[in-house]
């Protein structure tokens, strides 16, 4: 408990304490009738964070870690099985539904695919007046448009007079991805919650779009929880990085310190294959064995153990626990 | 040369016009060589590769230029003597392994089928050489009778390259083959081609929107824009001293954990529309460095040093002056 009252800055925003998310696996016809038990996913399985205000903290990890569930979760878009969430203060899991509406104006998502999230048959200014409407922020219709042009410039679209009748499909793939943030900043939020905001665009365009979420942060105090599987990435935008494997997170401390001076050896093997835009730096690669396993057999013990390059019996028997092994600098391995 | 393609153009045909989604695209390949072809979505990277191997949908149509495999001009081959040629001499691995695998066929079948029809192999044999390339790419041969929804993601890539190599082809090419996988499965794959290429001594054409994936496996690097091939050149020269403003906009977007820690300036604008391409340089348009003969006359290829070739008017005004 000391440990994590550490990592607690004290104007946070955010606050997830022993997080759980399990989902009941499909189950046949046949395993149905004769009732055997359920397989339970256990997609988020104890997470533990804490976000500042205007803090960028990146859950970074491989398909399959639950760091999309995790974001979910935060958001009450799935509802967790177990754990605690605070936001600003309050308890997050028993907010009455009025509540849960102001929460929802305050904290906001931004998908991946910025093809897929938009609706395509509204044109720009339904698509980020929409909000608007469905909370009735805007007295008049005057006040409505002032508000669109306020978003869609925070978004860096230029000129958004001359978008408001376009449609998503006469948008460019960072436009769109801009449109969508719009969208998100409407409705004033002090969170956002980005899912892999840039995976689906264009290294040249990627830039522009995270130096526009930097800059939100830096004006706006806007924090983020920003989910990626790309660690390099994770690397540029955020304050602070946390890795999951398979549910928990491994490794959580400074951006600069989690990938330059990695400590758990999941997060290692990680670091020594991100890409490096060069030739000759062919660096040692601590090449893993086989993939994440499935979230139902969770390993016994370190669930990384099957795959950990430095295991030991201690790591086959008992689980390690999360703790700070540097100042603000947290793993869970037994041999840290 | 095991591959030459000289001057290729394609194009697609549409209600309103013609996408010039490759032209006067050159390129060469020796045996056991690697070479990537990198451009941006859209830039004619995939386009160029099909062309290749001519799976281009109907709308498609390879308008010019010279393509051998061997010493043997296929350019103007017909489909008879085509389908001799794919996965004999050059195959292809397809980018998301779960839409080029036949849902409801065992794996091990769907390779059994490519050893029938393109070697002539009868079924046991053919078996008998499916269980060898699941060894060659690592997988379980004991899974030859699995459905591809019962492999990962990074299985499945697998399969298709046991599948790709499975008539012994002189060329692979590779379209993305690592694009919808996590970075440890990402790095298993390339490391899996690295070693058959190696092994094997088979000529690799690797076709990605990710720069670093070329840094690491390929000898030489051609980049794409808008359809045409605007910078190639052995891959450490290109990389250490790019020569054309894209080529240097683009490694420079790239995050460098290596280097410092800063959010590179974005190339303004987007890709031009193929069906309209701008004047002159394709490139002018979102050029930092444009000047005014860029918007009036295509560039030629520069010649650098020994084999470092760009399209760059900046680059003919230094040679001259």
């Amino acid at each position: 408990m000391s440990n994590r009252d550490q990592v607690i800055s004290k104007n946070e925003l955010l606050r997830v304490e022993g997080l759980e998310v399990h989902f009941a696996a499909r189950t046949g016809f046949l395993a149905a009738l004769l009732s055997r038990e359920k397989a339970l996913v256990r997609a988020v399985d104890g997470v533990d964070f804490s976000l500042g205000k205007g803090e960028i903290l990146c859950l970074a990890g491989e398909s399959g870690s639950g760091k999309t569930t995790t974001g979910k979760a935060v958001l009450r878009l799935i509802e967790p099985t177990g754990g605690k969430i605070w936001f600003k203060g309050e308890d997050l899991l028993s907010l009455t539904r009025q509540k849960l509406r102001l929460f929802r104006q305050d904290a906001q998502i931004i998908f991946q695919d910025p093809y897929e999230s938009l609706n395509p048959r509204q044109t720009v200014f339904a698509t980020v007046a929409e909000p608007l409407e469905v909370n009735r922020i805007c007295n008049s219709n005057a006040e409505k448009e002032e508000r669109v042009i306020e978003a869609l410039c925070d978004a860096g679209l230029n000129n958004p007079r001359e978008l408001f009748l376009r449609y998503p499909h006469e948008l460019s793939g960072g436009q769109r991805q801009r449109l969508a943030i719009a969208g998100a900043l409407v409705l004033k939020p002090d969170f956002i919650m980005a899912d892999e905001p840039v995976s689906m665009l264009d290294l040249s365009i990627r830039a522009g779009i995270l130096k526009l979420m930097v800059d939100l942060r830096d004006l706006k105090g806007i924090s983020y929880l920003f989910i990626t599987h790309d660690l390099s990435l994770a690397w540029l935008v955020s304050d602070r990085i946390a890795v999951m494997y398979l549910g928990k997170i491994v490794e959580l401390g400074s951006a600069d310190a989690v990938i330059r001076q990695p400590l758990h050896p999941y997060t290692r093997a990680l670091v020594s294959v991100i890409p490096v835009p060069k030739s000759i730096s062919r660096r040692d690669k601590k090449l893993l064995k086989g993939e994440t396993p499935d979230p139902v057999n969770i390993p016994v013990g370190c669930r990384f153990h099957p795959r950990c390059p430095q295991v030991k019996p201690r790591c086959r028997e008992e689980e390690p626990c999360f703790r700070e092994i540097l100042p603000g600098h947290f793993g869970a391995c037994h041999y840290l | 040369m095991l591959l030459e393609v000289e001057n290729m153009t394609t194009y697609y045909k549409l209600k309103d016009g013609f996408v010039r989604a490759c032209e006067n695209i050159s390129l060469s390949l020796k045996q056991g060589e690697a070479l990537g072809l990198v451009g941006e979505s859209a830039s004619g990277k995939t386009t160029a590769a099909l062309s290749l191997i001519k799976l281009l949908p109907e709308n498609a149509k390879v308008m010019s230029g010279k393509i051998s495999i061997a010493g043997r001009d296929i350019s103007q081959a017909m489909e008879a003597e085509l389908r001799r040629i794919r996965w004999k001499e050059i195959a292809i691995i397809f980018q998301g392994a779960m839409n080029a695998l036949n849902p409801v066929r065992r794996v091990g079948d769907q390779i059994v089928e490519v050893l029938r029809i393109h070697e002539k192999m009868t079924d046991k044999a053919a078996l008998l050489r499916t269980i060898d390339l699941f060894e060659q790419v690592e997988i379980d041969p004991s899974r030859v009778r699995d459905y591809p929804h019962e492999f990962s993601g990074g299985m499945r890539q697998r399969v298709m390259i046991a599948m790709a190599i499975a008539c012994n082809p002189k060329v692979v090419i590779g379209d993305e083959p690592t694009t919808a996988l996590d970075v440890m499965v990402q790095a298993q794959v390339l490391q899996l081609l690295e070693k058959l290429r190696s092994k094997r001594r088979m000529g690799m054409i690797l076709i990605t929107h990710d720069l670093s994936v070329v840094g690491e496996t390929c000898d030489r690097v051609a980049v794409m824009y808008a359809g045409q091939i605007i910078e190639s050149g052995p891959t450490e020269r290109v990389f250490e001293n790019p020569a054309h403003p894209y080529t240097r906009a683009l490694i420079a977007a790239f995050p460098n954990i290596e280097g410092e820690r800063y959010l590179a300036q974005s190339i303004p604008g987007n890709p031009p529309n193929l069906l309209n391409p701008p004047s002159g340089c394709r490139f002018h348009e979102r050029c930092s460095e444009s000047m005014k003969l860029c918007s009036c006359q295509e560039p030629l290829p520069v010649k650098l040093d020994s084999g470092h070739f760009a399209s760059c008017h900046l680059l003919g005004r230094r040679v001259l002056s």
